[in-house]
């Protein structure tokens, strides 16, 4: 097994993933398609860790997962209080920021 | 033989990726990216990366698919996107627009940068067992404390920021 088939695996999880977040159109949606994108990136981490022979790719990996772990809570925090106030989650409805 | 699980894993993770993104249905698209979790997480074994694919399966599919879940059950009752799409020109325009990211990866790809150095599969300096656990805690406690230790100051504030977001009172 090279290096190429991990790297090409986690393009398309990545495309597919920028895919949903352009398409989908409430917040939970959205965030579910950047978790997919944030695992592809995880495997090019981790296939490049192997083949380089250097460990750190493991390390970065593992940081990755935990500021995603911070990175879903607040935004499902965020998306709860957003219902509560607008009562709904569809992105193109939450425009308050717009001029 | 790796091979061949790589490949049925990968279309298995692709599948379940493009069944995310398809279905309208939040619910099913959170059980598909558990599916797809699960795949990486294989690929991580594939890798050699042990300590990863437990960490992967532990957190990702445990912890934080729960939460989906959790925040999909109470926030969107049944069915949901349905109606008239306010912004059907800009939808339409994101499959060109992913698919030309993919043809741009994969120019990359193909470019000298990763063919022009051999890939001969593990390289010396990668001892057995580098994705274990006790080597990649040694690495984390002693490489990299100062960075690990960081992390947990970002998980406190985090923790802080979510109990002060959902203190707060509607309206």
């Amino acid at each position: 097994m090279g290096l190429q088939p991990y790297l090409i695996l986690a393009a398309c999880l990545f495309a597919i993933g920028l895919f949903g977040v352009l398409t989908r159109r409430n917040a939970i949606g959205i965030l579910l398609g950047i978790e997919l994108m944030l695992n592809a990136v995880n495997i090019n981490l981790v296939a490049f860790a192997r083949y380089a022979a250097d460990p750190a790719g493991l390390i970065f990996t593992l940081f990755t997962i935990s500021i995603t772990v911070a990175e879903v809570a607040l935004g499902l925090a965020i998306v709860i209080l957003i219902f509560r106030v607008r009562l709904t989650v569809e992105a193109d409805h939450l425009d308050l920021l717009k001029g | 033989m790796s091979g061949v699980v790589f490949f049925l894993v990968a279309i298995l993770a692709v599948a379940s990726a493009l069944g995310l993104v398809l279905r309208r249905n939040p619910i099913h698209g959170a059980l598909f990216l558990v599916v797809n979790l699960g795949c990486v997480a294989v690929m991580y074994l594939l890798l050699g990366a042990e300590f990863l694919a437990l960490a992967q399966v532990i957190i990702y599919a445990g912890a934080i698919m729960v939460l989906f879940v959790f925040a999909i059950m109470v926030l969107i009752p049944g069915k949901e996107e349905t109606g008239p799409d306010p912004l059907r020109l800009q939808r339409l325009l994101a499959l060109p627009l992913g698919a030309l990211l993919l043809v741009e990866i994969a120019l990359i790809l193909q470019s000298s940068v990763f063919t022009a150095a051999p890939h001969p599969g593990v390289q010396p300096g990668y001892a057995a067992g580098a994705g274990g656990i006790q080597s990649v805690g040694r690495l984390l406690l002693r490489d990299y404390l100062l960075p690990f230790e960081v992390t947990s100051v970002l998980l406190l504030a985090a923790l802080v920021g979510v109990l002060a977001l959902a203190k707060r009172k509607a309206g």
